[in-house]
């Protein structure tokens, strides 16, 4: 589904990825664990075509995307994110949000707000959110409408960038939970980047560890407690000794 | 000696970076203007710049009118050359004032809500998430804003115009004994169409400034709020520069022949 080969991304002299190798299976939930600065955000960024790496290639769905230092137009895959401060349009109201991307291919008013309430529905909202301002949302219910707008379009890839930072232990819980359930309706493929191992635990089918811009280990969710790699298990444990400074 | 050498080096990369980037940034704008245009995201763009401007352009205006009437008179009466009064604040209004300051304060509201606007889309990601929808943030962002800014500025100054024309004239009538009818005549008899046109082409290209400086410092914002604040800043003092230094330019392929 997902295949990237030996990519690559500088900033400035600074090397971010360093030759990243990852192939995710269709229908699977993959999770990228690491910490703080080790490359997750801009690997999914370069994955979304946000930033342009230096080398390597990208495929999605056997097309390939990426490739000699230019992407190359594919308007038939559909990729949904879901973005670490929900990302949400302030001067929208909610249900414009949700139906943003069905406004902008024409579609009429009516259908657009009945959508929205629907996907809206779908994140455990009710229909009285969809008049609303982001503004007027706590953290937890932004996170719910951003997922509505990511799944609105009915995605073949959808990626979740640290989904559960700033909320309290319950809403985290809620939304794993409805990443789960609506990653799951919608048959997309996953991919989600964070540094909750409870999160990742539950919303992984496979687990990568990337560190200094690389790949450093990858398994099942089950095996990621009986691993030895040092590195793993320094994260996975929040030692502060260990080989990551 | 070799200290400053490198500052002045330093200096001119930079200059020669940011001029780069700027032209890097103005051709994809001319790009997307060929792509499909967002009229609902113009017309909202329309009301803010032109309707919201309209009070603190129009003020402006009636008081610039006015002190230029006072200081035309004062330093005109030695001459006995009160009756040029309302000639000249006619002109000095249509040519120069209106356009320049009108401009001036439209930069500080546009420009700078502008880059605050991007800036904090910007930071926020909402500009990667309107790629992610398949939106073009050059299309839906910044072409309306820029068509806005053009075909705004000359109608805010037409308003500038004809405000500050009277406030010459309510000083004039008010306080310095002029007749109204006559003082209204001579500035008609004495006003001509290039003086009105040349003041709105002026406006029409400090439009295009206002916004594109604010969009500019805008969408190249980083850095959390610091950053947002800095682009604002950078938007009004780069965009009233231009201003002024454009104004001095079209003034002079106007009329120094």
């Amino acid at each position: 589904m997902i295949k990237i080969e030996n990519l690559h991304k500088y900033f400035e002299n600074k090397k971010v990825l360093n030759g990243v190798n990852l192939h995710i299976k269709e229908g699977t939930s993959s999770v990228i664990i690491g910490g703080s600065g080790t490359g997750k955000s801009v690997l999914i960024k370069c994955i979304l075509g946000l930033l342009t790496p230096e080398e390597g290639r990208i495929s999605i769905k056997n097309n390939l995307i990426f490739e000699n230092g230019k992407f190359k137009k594919n308007n038939k895959i559909k990729i949904g994110m879901l973005f670490q401060g929900g990302a949400l349009f302030d001067s929208l109201q909610i249900w414009q949000n949700v139906s943003f991307y069905n406004i902008q291919n024409g579609k009429n008013k009516k259908f657009c707000l009945k959508d929205a309430i629907l996907n809206l529905e779908k994140v455990g909202l009710s229909k009285d959110v969809a008049s609303l301002y982001p503004s007027e949302l706590s953290g937890g219910m932004q996170k719910r409408v951003a997922l509505a707008r990511a799944i609105s379009i009915k995605p073949d890839i959808i990626f979740f960038d640290e989904p559960t930072t700033g909320l309290d232990p319950i809403s985290a819980d809620v939304i794993n939970k409805l990443i789960i359930e609506k990653v799951r309706d919608i048959g997309a493929t996953s991919l989600t980047i964070t540094h909750d191992m409870s999160s990742a635990r539950t919303i992984s089918d496979k687990i990568h560890m990337l560190h200094k811009g690389e790949i450093i280990w990858e398994g099942n969710k089950d095996t990621i407690n009986s691993t030895d790699n040092p590195f793993v298990v320094q994260f996975i444990n929040g030692l502060s000794e260990g080989p990551i400074n | 000696m070799i200290t400053i050498t490198k500052n002045i080096g330093k200096v001119a990369i930079l200059f020669l970076n940011n001029t780069g980037h700027f032209f890097i940034f103005f051709t994809k704008i001319s790009r997307s203007f060929f792509k499909p245009w967002y009229f609902k995201n113009i017309i909202n763009q329309m009301i803010f710049i032109g309707y919201f401007s309209l009070p603190v352009v129009s003020l402006t205006s009636f008081f610039t009118g006015g002190a230029l009437a006072l200081q035309i008179y004062y330093g005109g009466n030695q001459f006995n050359s009160e009756v040029i009064v309302s000639s000249i604040v006619a002109l000095g209004i249509t040519r120069e004032l209106g356009p320049v300051l009108g401009g001036i304060v439209v930069a500080g509201r546009v420009s700078s809500a502008i880059a605050a606007e991007l800036g904090t889309m910007k930071v926020t990601e909402q500009i990667d998430a309107l790629k992610t929808l398949s939106a073009d943030p050059i299309s839906y962002l910044i072409v309306p804003r820029i068509i806005s800014g053009i075909i705004m500025l000359p109608i805010l100054i037409i308003f500038a115009d004809i405000i500050g024309i009277m406030g010459g004239w309510f000083i004039g009538t008010q306080s310095l004994g002029f007749n109204g009818s006559v003082y209204i005549q001579n500035t008609i008899d004495f006003l001509d169409t290039n003086d009105i046109s040349s003041g709105l082409i002026k406006a029409s290209f400090f439009g295009f400034i206002i916004t594109i400086m604010g969009c500019y410092q805008g969408f190249n914002s980083s850095g959390g709020a610091q950053g947002v604040g800095k682009a604002t800043t950078n938007a009004v003092v780069s965009a009233s520069v231009l201003i002024l230094a454009s104004n001095y330019i079209m003034t002079n392929l106007f009329f120094a022949s």
